[in-house]
């Protein structure tokens, strides 16, 4: 998540200050990537050393609102223009997982997999709860809780995708790592045979 | 109150080494007002689950309770009676008669349970109303409605008269993303309002409108979401 792009899209409605900007922004996201104030700060003052904001007189509370500049409006309206490459998404903790699972001995991937699905359904049914709830019609909102629900949906579905790849296909057969020469005796196995009870189509 | 109960239900097709079991040992109960959704890959036995739950086929093993009649020990005319009166279903592909307009489709179980054809209008015209479908559509043919109303008109059909549990198979498959959504909300009104609801889906995401997933693998429920907490908690901890 890019803070410095939300904060430029927020102040092109106008300037504003630190907390002004925190609420907006949680407004704008149905709260749901809570921002701390220390972050709009440090990230403002980043924006103005590199001259995409300008800082303006304080006002009598003390607080100092910032502008964006030609600078900021281009930098924005670049970021707006441009998809975001899932090259710049953190690494997904679930898919590590599940590679991994489906060549650790001893794991069952068919559990591992049913787990998730069951955890990320329920996700999927409380954020339904909360988008069935008119009492906050704003867009905003509603466009993030659709865009969370869509990835719990993707998720749901590359999960069945995976049991049903796993279930077809098997698991590889992973063999151990070279022995380490410790000038011990070799044991026996060290490593297990992969067995993961898939129970059988019928 | 429970309106559907499912003990122990098995459905074996077939003898000995041939013998198929597409249910085993099923385990499953229905609240008025409340949506289960049952999930699993094709051949899990969801189908087989929704039509053994609706009458339309016999357990092997088991009993199949629906308002607090086991199914097994009705004639094959009360069974018929029962479907008629409780029991109403949700298809992929709508089930309307395409001779009979929205209207005579809506009124269809009330008319064939003996009621007046006027008495039966006018309780269909309501239920129509009641899923969203304008009056004037009423005297169309299923041909002349969008899929999405045509669907509403088997809800409206589903839910008539007495009938408080409705039983749905992939009923938005043959919808698009949005008007799929509409009807997930009218059937989830419909279980707020009291109805007990049991849909099929490969979609999470209408999934999500259920209160409960029964995960289904190889005819077995294998796993089962407790019911969620209440929304205004849900929305606490969104905050």
């Amino acid at each position: 998540m890019s803070v410095k792009h939300s904060l430029l899209a927020l102040l092109e409605r106008g300037p504003a200050y630190g907390y002004q900007l925190r609420a907006a922004f949680e407004g704008a996201t149905g709260s749901t990537w809570p921002l701390n104030i220390g972050q709009v700060y440090t990230t403002l003052s980043r924006l103005e050393r590199d001259e995409m904001v300008e800082a303006l007189p304080e006002n009598d509370s003390g607080q100092r609102p910032y502008r964006i500049t030609e600078s900021g409006r281009r930098h924005l309206a670049g970021w707006f223009a441009s998809p975001i490459r899932a090259a710049d998404r953190p690494r997904d903790e679930l898919t590590i997982k599940l590679a991994l699972a489906v060549t650790t001995p001893g794991v069952d991937v068919a559990d591992v997999i049913q787990r998730q699905r069951a955890a990320t359904l329920r996700t999927l049914q409380e954020y339904t709860r909360l988008k069935a709830d008119d009492e906050r019609p704003d867009l905003a909102w509603k466009l993030v809780l659709e865009s969370m629900i869509f990835k719990a949906e993707a998720e749901v579905r590359w999960l069945d995708h995976t049991e049903a790849i796993v279930a077809r296909a098997g698991l590889p057969a992973v063999p151990p790592f070279e022995p380490y020469d410790d000038g011990a005796e070799p044991s026996a196995a060290p490593f297990a045979t992969p067995s993961v009870p898939i129970e059988e189509k019928r | 109150m429970t309106v559907l109960q499912m003990q122990g239900v098995n459905r074996v097709h077939g003898e000995g080494d041939n013998a198929v079991h597409a249910l085993v040992n099923a385990d499953l109960s229905v609240e008025a007002g409340e949506l289960v959704a049952i999930m699993g890959p094709s051949g899990s036995g969801k189908s087989t689950l929704l039509n053994l739950a609706g009458g339309l086929d016999a357990p092997t093993g088991g009993d199949v309770i629906v308002e607090g009649t086991v199914l097994a020990t009705l004639s094959k005319k009360r069974l018929a009676a029962l479907r008629r009166r409780h029991i109403g279903y949700v298809f992929q592909d709508y089930n309307l008669v395409p001779s009979l307009t929205i209207a005579e489709n809506a009124a269809l179980p009330l008319e064939l349970d003996g009621m007046s054809v006027a008495k039966a209008r006018r309780i269909a015209l309501a239920s129509l109303e009641e899923v969203g479908l304008d009056a004037k559509l009423a005297d169309r043919f299923p041909d002349e409605v969008s899929g999405g109303q045509a669907q509403r008109t088997a809800i409206a059909r589903a839910l008539i008269g007495e009938r408080r549990l409705v039983l749905a198979d992939e009923p938005t498959g043959a919808l698009d993303s949005a008007t799929g959504e509409d009807v997930l909300k009218l059937l989830r009104r419909r279980c707020d309002e009291g109805a007990a609801g049991l849909l099929v889906t490969h979609d999470a995401r209408h999934a999500g409108w259920a209160d409960r997933v029964v995960f289904l693998r190889d005819g077995r429920i294998v796993d089962s979401s407790a019911p969620l907490d209440e929304p205004e908690s849900l929305l606490e901890r969104a905050e």
